[in-house]
């Protein structure tokens, strides 16, 4: 309908495959002047490619990308800046070591050809890249010393002195917290009030419905639908991502068994005091609270990374000493945190080797000989029964998607003899189908006499998953409660309102 | 205090520069009080002229390491150029110019350097394990193919190293020293590092690229140039200072100058150089360089044993490099920071 004018990009019938892989089978995209497109789309669904062909990194087999009415077919990456594309990895593609001012001005006079640097200059830069978002921040600082979300203003700052026209933001939100997120929204508002186009790339739904205007999905590099955001719902929309109908039910607990973790009056100073709870067989107990609730803090001293100052952890009934992660392992206790890369997996090792990883000892002989058939066998069982998706087991766990390396991180648990598994964030930059794929194996988890400790953010996540919860603030329970008699809105007031109690 | 004050002094406490300094004054006071002959006009001057050569060598690591890289081949380098240099010098009986010495010697440090550049930059390995291996064969090269024998500097390099700005005297024990002036050649490679890395684009990137090599290709630097150019610039400072000390000793005295490497290394991240890549100043360098030359040479005044010497610069080095790497980790980790990103959070 309408004009060619007001659409700043068109990429059309994209094909692109590495060796035998297709990436990109005939994808097309369009994005129109000041509009919020999402691209949306589970790991490997070929988003990250198509990006790297408008930004001019992969050159596509066939297709063409039309950017401002001037139609390319082999893009180079000087062509799409020039068009005022603009590309914030997740990374950011920061300098950790130089300033903030540094980080802002060096690209535009790189692109000037300049020779020799001038700091009079690169501070009115930077004051000026700054001003355009209206963000402040000490200049001087090192970019390493800042926050993500201050890391990324810098990254999008960097990217409006280049006279953006259209940026691509690659899961900007992955690491920012809920405050942060919302004043990022408020900045792409107003770049989209200011006639700049957006395309946000997000797998998160509830993100997705709050900025954007239309959607894109991609699943196994096809387009699946084009479509205003209002047109579909939460339901459909997964659908359309997955090509999968996920009905979930209330987990609910109707025969709860004996006592498997009971906590004390643990405290630790500074963190968090005078908790107490029980997790049974068969329940799946979850945690929640604002970051720095003390929740993370309360996770380690279950798992011995911290040690609590007050209070005692009862383990099957028994006082349990645990100083240590190996007293913690001993104990039956697994944790699989937050930041899976760097606390939970060794990203260049096979995946075999990390799931066996835990069980190493006790698969070793008194000659410190192990025994490399039966640990290979176990985690050919280990990858069947949590359905991850991979080519072959000495493949480096670097090359699973999020969701996957997850199902590894639990694999290594699972082969160790388990009493206790305490997740935090178990689905933090997981897509939707592997999502309800590690839902589902935390239930069976549990029916198997597991008790299961869930922390997280996301409500929507650990109400239908849990079936008794607690919520901590300012390194206190202030509720206990079952899942079934209450609602997210209920829940997320408590958790922010300083008053609240229930 | 003010925000923006207290921010600055907060920078400066996270500075290896400043303990640097600290420790320097401390030591020179301790020294001092105990003999009374560290502040005399002679042992000063000893100071500076012992500190020469290994800053000008600190300069050039801290170039390479500024760049994310390592260079164990510098000294190896320094010791090629110079020899040649010395025995071209020797038979041909030069006496023109003091700047062509210093153009052979440094054309061999590029040609070295740039040896190392290539076969980094082209089959992407680890600079470490390369000039690891370059080390050996520049070695192996002096000892072998020109059969390097100690020889005595030729006759234009003895003037240039007899070459002085002054004579101090110490009054109580009439000992002299004098003070070269090769001085100003140290005072140039300074001068003109300090202008590339603070106010060139190519400085720039050398410090961007030791940041991360990965953003620094997208943002439009030509990663492969800067680290020719970095290696080449080692190899440069490494020919100068080698003809340097060969004035300074008058001498070619290659096999005392092999295996200092690792020293002068330690000086540079004791300096507050990151062994990652992407932080260091000069400032840093040449307090490093000169806080390792006071431990070795004025040690000996307040009746430290040679061998102990050996202990304090080693234990110098671990407790230096490990209060910058404990101040990384506490930036990072620790149950300590976990408060203080839960204040940040809730504040």
């Amino acid at each position: 309908m309408e004009h060619s004018g007001d659409i700043i990009l068109k990429a059309e019938k994209i094909v692109k495959s590495f060796g035998g892989v297709h990436a990109l089978k005939g994808v097309d995209l369009e994005i129109r002047r000041g509009e919020i497109h999402c691209l949306a789309g589970e790991n490997g669904c070929g988003k990250s490619t198509l990006i790297k062909i408008i930004s001019g990194d992969y050159v596509a087999d066939s297709g063409s990308v039309t950017l401002n009415g001037t139609r390319y077919t082999k893009l180079t990456p000087i062509e799409s800046i020039g068009e005022g594309v603009q590309v914030i990895y997740q990374d950011f593609a920061v300098f950790p070591n130089l300033t903030v001012m540094e980080n802002i001005a060096a690209t535009q006079t790189l692109m000037e050809h300049k020779k020799t640097v001038n700091w009079k200059h690169y501070r009115e830069i930077a004051q000026e890249a700054v001003s355009k978002i209206g963000f402040s921040i000490d200049f001087d600082e090192r970019v390493e010393n800042l926050s993500v979300a201050n890391k990324q203003l810098v990254a999008i700052s960097r990217a409006l002195l280049m006279s953006a026209k259209l940026i691509i933001m690659d899961e900007p939100t992955t690491a920012l917290t809920k405050k942060e997120v919302a004043a990022l929204f408020k900045i792409i508002k107003n770049l989209q009030a200011s006639g700049i186009s957006i395309l946000f790339v997000s797998h998160k739904m509830d993100e997705v419905y709050e900025i954007c205007d239309r959607l894109t999905v991609f699943r196994n590099g096809e387009n699946v639908i084009t479509t205003d955001i209002k047109e579909v719902d939460q339901k459909k929309f997964a659908y359309y991502m997955t090509g999968r109908e996920f009905k979930q039910e209330q987990y609910t607990c109707a025969h709860p068994g004996e006592t498997v973790l009971e906590v004390q009056d643990l405290g630790l100073p500074g963190a968090y005091e005078d908790i107490s709870f029980c997790v049974r067989k068969g329940d799946i107990y979850g945690i929640t609270g604002l970051l720095g609730s003390g929740r993370t803090e309360l996770a380690l001293s279950l798992f011995g990374m911290l040690r609590a100052k007050t209070g005692r952890i009862l383990i099957g009934g028994k006082q349990a000493r645990i100083h240590s992660v190996a007293d913690a392992q001993k104990y039956g206790i697994g944790y699989v945190p937050e930041d899976r890369a760097t606390e939970a997996l060794f990203l260049p090792q096979s995946i075999e080797n990390n799931m066996i990883v835990s069980v190493l000892d006790s698969y070793t002989d008194k000659n410190g000989v192990y025994h490399a058939g039966a640990l290979r066998r176990l985690a050919e069982e280990w990858r069947e029964s949590l359905h991850i998706k991979i080519r072959r087991l000495s493949d480096p766990v670097s090359s699973l998607s999020g969701g996957n390396q997850q199902k590894v991180v639990l694999a290594k648990w699972l082969a160790s003899d388990l009493r206790v598994l305490i997740l935090n964030g178990p689905t933090v930059g997981v897509d939707i189908g592997s999502k309800y794929d590690i839902h589902q194996i935390l239930r069976d988890l549990a029916a198997q006499g597991i008790a299961i400790i869930m922390i997280s953010d996301d409500l929507s996540e650990l109400l239908p998953n849990c079936n008794r919860m607690m919520i901590m603030r300012g390194g206190r329970t202030v509720c206990e409660m079952d899942t079934s008699s209450t609602t997210e809105r209920e829940v997320a007031n408590i958790i922010s309102d300083t008053a609240a109690r229930c | 205090m003010n925000e923006l004050s207290k921010r600055k002094w907060n920078r400066l406490l996270s500075h290896n520069e400043f303990y640097i300094a600290i420790i320097i004054v401390a030591i020179c006071l301790l020294i001092e009080v105990r003999s009374g002959q560290f502040f005399t006009p002679n042992n000063l001057v000893d100071i500076v002229r012992s500190g020469i050569v290994p800053c000008i060598f600190g300069i050039g690591v801290l170039v390479v390491m500024l760049s994310g890289g390592i260079d164990l081949s510098f000294v190896p380098i320094a010791a090629l150029a110079m020899y040649i240099t010395n025995s071209v010098m020797l038979d041909t009986g030069f006496s023109g110019s003091i700047v062509v010495p210093f153009l052979l010697a440094g054309g061999i440090g590029i040609a070295c350097g740039a040896l190392n550049a290539v076969v980094i930059s082209k089959f992407n390995l680890p600079t470490m394990i390369v000039t690891l291996g370059t080390s050996s064969i520049f070695t192996g090269l002096l000892r072998g193919v020109f059969e390097a024998k100690e020889k005595t500097a030729s006759p234009i390099l003895m003037e240039l190293g007899s070459s002085k700005l002054f004579t101090a005297q110490n009054a109580d024990s009439g000992l002299t020293s004098d003070m070269p002036s090769t001085l100003f050649i140290l005072l140039g490679v300074v001068v003109v590092t300090f202008i590339l890395l603070r106010y060139t684009t190519l400085g720039r990137g050398i410090y961007a690229v030791g940041g991360d090599p990965g953003a620094a290709r997208r943002a439009g630097f030509r990663v492969t140039r800067i680290q020719f150019f970095v290696y080449c610039y080692v190899g440069l400072l490494a020919g100068i200072a080698g003809v340097t000390r060969t004035g300074m000793s008058q001498a070619a005295h290659f096999t005392s100058l092999l295996g200092t490497e690792l020293t002068i290394i330690a000086a540079t991240v004791l300096g507050g150089a990151r062994i990652t890549g992407g932080v260091g100043t000069i400032t840093g360098t040449v307090l490093g360089a000169f806080l390792m030359t006071i431990v070795s040479n004025s040690l000996v005044l307040i009746g430290v044993p040679t061998y102990w010497q050996q202990f304090f610069t080693g234990a110098l080095i671990v407790i230096g490099t490990g209060i910058s790497v404990y101040q990384a980790s506490k930036k990072y980790r620790g149950s300590l920071s976990l408060d203080e990103r839960a204040k940040e959070e809730l504040g």
